[in-house]
């Protein structure tokens, strides 16, 4: 029996787990990180856009700070976040990065004077100021007031994923690469670390620890259509799910991108669009225009997504062998811009598609991209159900990102969060002692050594792939961008049945180790059961809110619904998760629910809103002089760990 | 209309032979084999989207690595008709020849068939050019307060040598790591000229010298430069090389 104790099992190796890993051996502990893949190569280095932080030091982030960012990612979340983790992340966000241009992210750096800009579609001068020259500067994105989304050139995820992981080498962190965590060890209402398989030698081994912290990033593979890379499974969730008491909050909150390339769900950045790109149909015809007469292309990205689905229905969609897309052009933007202003497109069309994107046109279609649910934590970090258990980055509903996530704000999350739960399962970890027999940590490696023994012994039954395949394709048909109860009852029944299949699943290939289809037949009834809390959720919230887009109930309803979904997995026989609701708090707000600002209000209203409204205002009104800081305090206190309670300074504001 | 339709008009596709090398040591009995696969191309077709056909359709036994499938994590750095390639942005129809022969990257450990473990190597490479930022003072700096500026170009050159993606390609092009299996290779010297070229961190040539100066490092190398011809992100091998020469040769 083959058992490693440490203080702090962390499971993950990208940007989330790796800063989280970091807090505690900062704090003298151990900590082990296990990881599918070399940490360096998770999907945190995919991060195109940038980090959100409201720094302030580019003429267009001129007046940023905390509060601004703060309205941004609520109005964002359309009203959905937890609004005291929104607050406690952007008051962190600055200090993160600056930590990370200590550890060597080299960012991109103000450059004085005037410089050529593109503003909607008119060409501007910007002059950056002199005191300005050499502080990390900001690009524009959607959703954001001000220009706050730092950056570094092409690859920002890549550069803070690096320095990330070298930091973590640094201090001595091991990484136990291409470990699969398959099962949670637990007892009561406590955590006591994981059952791990080598994905090399096929071997088990019982990781004990006194936190243990998922951090394995997205659910996007549920869908046949992601940008994400083939490793963002939700295994995290599901390991958390199957304890049968722990709870995933959120999890029909999935964002779509409106231009991945087809077939490869490579994603081409909204920039092109922004640029003056334009969309187009199987007959060539710009369509966007009579859908979205004001804002045509650049209406935001759910609402691009959802019309060009809608006209993809229309059957105006051009066939593939991959299925129907519709065309992105860019070659009205000239060989020169593209190979200027956009490098990463060029590249991507040329090695995946082999197209020149000055003369051709590109292949898209709107795309799984970001997974808003997953582990439902508390604003410690600390999962909903069991004690010592805690999520991070994308695998958690921290609740940063409600029912929508701005761009900038996901790699901002990862290091952020790992920053502040950090500091909590340290202090969690200083506070437990771990009391546990060998007795339970061998009935868990038993039980799953017993299911793979099972798996490799049956000679015939269901094909892994093919199941995968076939929920991947019905989550996208069925629980896509637009929903409506019809559609999404069948789709429930339809995973159902895949789940009683995937109880069958064979195994063709032998092999004790290095046995990619034994891997995923371990992975794919999580998936199934990940993707039943998607789809079960959507069916029974009966409102549209950010990303969940209900055609049979449009209007956004803060009297009914202004709460956040709990989905647990009692029984392993069940087919079906036990949904509870949670609900927001209107009466404690910072910000109370109001519009966000796209299409026509539809809201019905929650009853303590006007109330809270008024409230807010009073308290603004009274505390005028003291400033924003005490405003703020009043509103709504927030409890951050010490050594990150320091206001930011900013360039001719200083720490005001 | 789509121009590409125009330029490309319609053709029976093609029928692809894949030659793939397989051996999984965790399956008894198994030995070193070459195994033909037989598919038809489709439109934009990748090597990672034939070999999970392939696995999914054919034969659900075969080994190989892929994470992003974008050309940025590294991870599936294979021999494609002899030359290393990432696979996940190599598309058949770049090859005339509708034989395409797959083999596992030599240099590293073998997991199993087109797998190796380069993250193992890649973690010691790290290890041993302690890939971080050398700063004494670096914990004292108060994250809270205005950053400490850098010229805009520094951080833009520091960012040109940083783009290694650590696939391992250069060592499995590389001559001389063939012959010495402690040569550093490309991807540990870029590294160096990486934190060399960074203000923050306070290395001297001397430090560095400890690093590359015996044969297993920068005056180890045979300059054969596979590394230079085959580097999928163009990075500046031959000149970061040259460079690093000079500056430790004067040490």
């Amino acid at each position: 029996m083959n058992i490693i104790y440490t203080d702090h099992l962390v499971i993950g190796g990208g940007l989330a787990g790796l800063r989280t890993a970091i807090a505690t051996k900062e704090r003298g502990q151990d900590a082990i990180i296990v990881s599918l893949v070399p940490a360096k190569r998770s999907h945190s280095a995919a991060a195109q856009g940038g980090m959100q932080a409201s720094l302030g030091n580019s003429l267009m982030g001129e007046g940023d700070d905390e509060d601004v960012h703060f309205g941004d990612t609520v109005r964002g979340s359309d009203w959905g976040c937890d609004q005291k983790v929104a607050r406690m992340f952007v008051n962190t966000a600055p200090k993160a990065i600056r930590q990370l241009a200590v550890w060597g992210v080299p960012w991109s750096r103000v450059q004085a004077g005037p410089r050529h800009a593109v503003i909607n579609a008119q060409t501007v001068t910007l002059t950056e100021k002199i005191e300005a020259h050499g502080l990390i500067t900001a690009r524009d994105f959607g959703g954001t007031k001000k220009w706050r989304t730092c950056y570094t050139s092409d690859g920002t995820g890549h550069t803070m994923l690096y320095a990330m992981d070298n930091r973590a080498i640094q201090d001595k962190i091991p990484v136990h690469e291409r470990q699969e965590a398959i099962a949670l060890i637990h007892e009561g209402d406590v955590c006591f670390g994981a059952i791990v398989r080598d994905l090399i030698t096929g071997k088990l081994s019982a990781y004990v620890a006194k936190a243990t912290t998922i951090a394995t990033g997205g659910y996007g593979r549920l869908y046949s259509t992601t940008t994400n890379a083939l490793i963002c499974k939700g295994t995290g969730a599901g390991i958390a799910l199957d304890t049968g008491k722990v709870a995933l909050g959120n999890m029909e909150a999935v964002q779509f991108h409106p231009t991945a390339i087809v077939p490869a769900g490579i994603l081409v950045t909204e920039g092109c669009r922004g640029d003056g790109g334009l969309l187009r149909d199987v007959d060539g015809y710009r369509f966007m225009p009579d859908y979205e007469p004001e804002k045509k292309e650049l209406a935001s990205r759910d609402v691009v997504s959802r019309r060009m689905t809608e006209h993809i229905r229309k059957g105006k969609g051009v066939a593939s062998p991959y299925g129907y897309h519709l065309w992105l052009d860019i070659t009205n933007l000239g060989r020169e811009h593209i190979e200027k202003n956009l490098r990463e497109v060029k590249d991507i069309c040329e090695y995946f598609l082999g197209i020149d994107p000055a003369v051709e046109w590109i292949p898209v279609r709107p795309t799984q991209h970001y997974s808003m649910g997953g582990v439902r934590t508390d604003e410690n970090g600390m999962a909903y159900g069991l004690k010592g258990l805690f999520a991070v980055g994308e695998a958690a509903c921290w609740d940063l990102h409600g029912f929508n996530r701005l761009g900038g704000n996901s790699v901002a999350e990862t290091v952020v969060a790992g920053m502040i739960v950090g500091e909590r399962v340290a202090d969690y970890i200083e506070a437990h002692q771990i009391d546990i027999g060998t007795q339970l940590v061998q009935r868990f490696l038993k039980q799953e050594q017993e299911a793979i023994n099972r798996l490799m012994a049956r000679d015939q039954g269901e094909n892994a792939w093919e199941l995968r395949n076939q929920m991947q394709e019905v989550m996208m048909e069925h629980v896509g961008i637009f929903r409506n109860a019809k559609d999404l009852e069948a789709g429930v029944e339809k995973l159902k049945a895949l789940l009683v299949r995937s109880q069958k699943i064979a195994i063709k290939t032998k092999a004790t180790g290095a046995n990619a289809e034994l891997t995923e037949a371990l992975r794919v009834p999580k998936m199934i059961r990940l993707a039943l809390c998607v789809a079960y959720g959507a069916l029974q919230r009966t409102e549209s809110r950010g990303a969940h887009a209900r055609e049979d109930f449009p209007a956004r309803d803060d009297a009914n619904w202004l709460k956040r979904t709990l989905a647990y997995w009692k029984n392993p026989g069940d087919l079906l998760p036990q949904l509870k609701y949670e609900p927001l708090n209107v009466k404690e707000m910072e910000l109370p629910p109001g519009f966000r600002g796209y299409g026509k209000a539809n809201i019905v209203e929650h009853p303590d809103t006007a109330a809270r409204l008024a409230e807010v205002e009073q308290v603004k009104a009274e505390l005028k002089e003291q400033g924003r800081h005490a405003i703020q305090a009043k509103l709504m206190p927030v409890d951050l760990p010490l050594r990150y309670q320091d206001t930011n300074e900013r360039l001719f504001r200083g720490r005001t | 209309m789509n121009p590409s339709a125009e330029k490309n008009p319609t053709q029976a596709p093609r029928d692809l032979t894949f030659r793939i090398l397989r051996y999984n040591q965790h399956l008894p009995g198994d030995k070193p084999r070459v195994q033909e696969y037989h598919l038809q191309e489709a439109l934009g077709m990748t090597i990672f989207i034939a070999l999970n056909w392939i696995r999914e359709h054919q034969d659900p036994t075969l080994q190989f690595d892929f994470v992003c499938r974008a050309g940025i994590c590294g991870s599936c750095g294979m021999i494609v008709n002899g030359e290393p390639r990432l696979a996940c942005r190599t598309l058949t129809r770049s090859y005339e020849n509708p034989e395409i022969t797959l083999l596992p990257m030599p240099v590293f450990e073998l997991i199993a068939d087109l797998s190796v473990n380069t993250g193992k190597d890649m973690r010691r490479m790290a290890e041993r050019v302690e890939s971080w930022i050398h700063d004494p003072e670096q914990d004292k700096i108060d994250i809270s307060a205005l950053e400490p500026a850098m010229e805009p170009e520094v951080a833009e050159e520091i960012y040109e040598l940083e783009r290694c993606i650590e696939c391992g390609i250069c060592l499995a092009a590389c001559g001389t790591r063939r012959m010495r299996k402690d040569f550093l290779g490309a991807a540990g010297f870029m590294r160096v000229a990486r934190f060399y070229k960074d203000p923050r961190d306070k290395r001297t040539a001397d430090d560095f010298y400890e690093v590359l100066g015996d044969e297993h490092g920068v005056f180890g190398c045979m300059t054969l430069l596979g590394c230079e011809d085959y580097c999928p992100k163009q990075l500046p091998h031959q000149e970061q090389i040259a460079f690093l020469r000079r500056k430790l040769a004067s040490t």
